[in-house]
């Protein structure tokens, strides 16, 4: 066992004291290399992870290949129409049968030895055949290997590398009808699809600091104050963030996920569906309808909190489903304690009209992605975060206090930190031992 | 603006070292960071656009780009790169920008310009290399000179990896 005496998380990496309302994360689990094995096996091994969306894999034929949690994943759609989730590693001697990240294919072939697999998995084909056993793959042991779990819901591909997790929906607790809500916009209701294109990034820092910063409330005055700025200079004014005339707050959704939402309260436009001054009155009469259209399908309160509402949605452990000014779905993994790699895509609403399309895109690069003008901010803070942990010895505990006291109450303002609490709560039970 | 016959006429006699002139004074305007004035450079109708780096071929208007600016959010890009609250280029990084391999091609009323690129970021101890090449739609300028209707760096790194973001102007 990876342990060192004395080692507890439980006992040292969190103080969560709710009598007095203080709660503390100590730095070193932001550094330390056995936390960061101990999150490999007790986390990463062991949760539901996002992989990838069904519109990415629509048509019979399609596949994608991509790591998650570092092992490389081969996702695709047989000719027959069925969704299948395997390692992409040959089962003869382990290449990469998969080298391309998304086309069509009818079979894979390992370049290696050319073992040839069926777009269902089964070994089809190993030149000079006669020199093997019929034993060999009698089972067949040699097809391709599919994850030990993989579902969908509401379009999202989950994988679980532990064979006995819990079901998916079980897993999401009330994070599901809020994944069903951001699979739910556009007029049509003709579904959602992934937008060609992806922001493939890193950061120099400790993978959960990003989901800390990704529904942080708190941050936004000063980190985004240049954003604020951008924004003013193009609508004349920045519609103030929490006292407009909706509602904001952060939600324990069970499980480790968590949510910040509110509705009208922030100082961006939708496209899906909430207009802007400068969009002028065509863009707005276009979204209206749009809300017009979502609220005939699904009931007018339900409408106007997903067209008129944001939501930062985060999915234990790594999924970020961002439902700001453009839908975003981000997910990341360490490969060190100080390194991991991000994964962001824009999803929209299937049959979303050119001219919101367009805006769509717009208005996601004005705030997010490595080259927006507001993630590069979040990514300096991440780093800045991390060089300060190398004092830990010196200043050893981060303090997420903020709004402890009443956060058992109706409505936790969304400055609050209820969110990274819950969190680091699911983080230390799992860590310590506790089943998924 | 001058009338067409006259341009056409001008933009068959622009030399290359006319163009790789302007397009070293982009570039030295950039690592002084003098960004407004790199602004002004672009046509009022003028683009800045950085393909995903899994497709540099798309469309802006389509896909997912890294960096989608109209004339107006271009020059906000410049402006909030000189403010102390652009937190991951303040302080300012060192960049330098290399040009090279520039062709020429007139089109109409406007030259189609393509060049490669190597830019140089460094910023706390951290050395980061952005390789690519830029297509350029330049027109001429009342005054002679040109100016950019268009830029559209293409990055040849296939992920942010290890730059994490492209928090300069390429």
């Amino acid at each position: 066992m990876n342990q060192q005496a004395g080692f507890d998380p439980i006992s040292w990496a969190v103080v969560d004291d709710r009598a007095r309302g203080v709660f503390r994360v100590h730095r070193r689990a932001f550094v330390d290399q056995q936390i960061f094995e101990l999150e490999r096996e007790r986390i990463f091994s062991r949760c539901w992870l996002y992989a990838g969306h069904v519109s990415e894999v629509a048509q019979p034929g399609q596949f994608v290949a991509r790591p998650v949690a570092g092992r490389p994943l081969l996702i695709n759609r047989d000719r027959h129409g069925r969704l299948h989730v395997f390692f992409n590693s040959c089962t003869h001697r382990g290449a990469m049968v998969c080298r391309e990240n998304a086309g069509r294919a009818r079979n894979f072939s390992c370049p290696y030895h050319g073992w040839t697999f069926a777009d269902d998995g089964r070994l089809v084909q190993q030149p000079i055949p006669e020199s093997y056993s019929p034993a060999c793959n009698a089972a067949g042991e040699l097809n391709l290997r599919e994850v030990p779990r993989f579902d969908e819901f509401c379009g999202f591909i989950f994988v679980s590398f532990d064979a006995h997790a819990i079901d998916l929906a079980d897993y999401l607790a009330e994070a599901g009808d809020y994944l069903r809500m951001a699979s739910e916009h556009g007029a049509a209701g003709a579904g959602m699809e992934i937008l060609g294109g992806t922001q493939t990034y890193c950061a120099k820092a400790n993978w959960k600091l990003l989901q800390e910063n990704s529904a942080d409330g708190y941050h936004a005055d000063t980190t985004h104050a240049s954003y604020m700025d951008y924004i003013k200079a193009r609508e004349g004014a920045v519609l103030n963030m929490y006292t407009a005339k909706g509602f904001g707050r952060v939600r324990n959704l069970g499980r480790g996920h968590a949510v910040s939402e509110s509705i009208w309260g922030t100082p961006w436009g939708r496209p899906c569906a909430r207009s802007m001054p400068s969009w002028g009155e065509d863009i707005k009469a276009e979204l209206d309808g749009v809300f017009e259209q979502m609220a005939g399908r699904l009931g007018r309160e339900r409408a106007d909190f997903i067209c008129h509402g944001d939501r930062n949605l985060l999915i234990f452990p790594n999924l970020v489903v961002n439902d700001v000014g453009a839908l975003t779905v981000r997910t990341f993994y360490p490969s060190a304690p100080d390194y991991f790699e991000i994964t962001a895509w824009a999803l929209a609403p299937r049959g979303e009209s050119q001219r919101l399309r367009d805006l769509r895109i717009r208005n996601y690069l004005e705030f997010l992605g490595p080259a927006g003008f507001a993630t590069p901010d979040d990514q300096e803070m991440l780093e800045l975060c991390q060089r300060g942990y190398q004092a830990h010895a010196g200043v050893e505990w981060n303090d997420l206090s903020r709004g402890m006291l009443d956060e058992d109450g109706d409505s936790p303002a969304k400055q609050d930190e209820l969110q990274m609490r819950t969190f680091w709560r699911r983080w230390r039970d799992l860590l310590a031992g506790a089943e998924v | 603006m001058m009338e067409s016959a006259r341009v056409q006429a001008r933009l068959s006699e622009v030399t290359r070292t006319e163009v790789e002139d302007f397009l070293f004074h982009e570039a030295d305007l950039l690592d002084r960071w003098e960004l407004d004035a790199w602004a002004r450079l672009f046509t009022d109708d003028g683009e800045y656009l950085i393909p995903p780096t899994d497709l540099p071929d798309g469309d802006p208007s389509k896909d997912l780009f890294l960096v989608y600016d109209d004339r107006h959010r271009l020059g906000e890009r410049a402006k909030r790169l000189g403010k102390k609250s652009a937190h991951a280029e303040f302080p300012h990084s060192r960049t330098r920008h290399m040009i090279s391999n520039v062709r020429v091609r007139p089109s109409g009323d406007m030259l189609r310009v393509t060049c490669n690129f190597v830019v140089y970021r460094s910023k706390q101890g951290v050395n980061d290399i952005y390789p690519g090449h830029s297509e350029y739609d330049l027109v001429l300028a009342a005054d002679g000179g040109f100016c950019i209707r268009r830029k559209r760096a293409v990055l040849d790194v296939d992920t942010l990896r290890p730059q994490g973001k492209v928090s300069i102007i390429l």
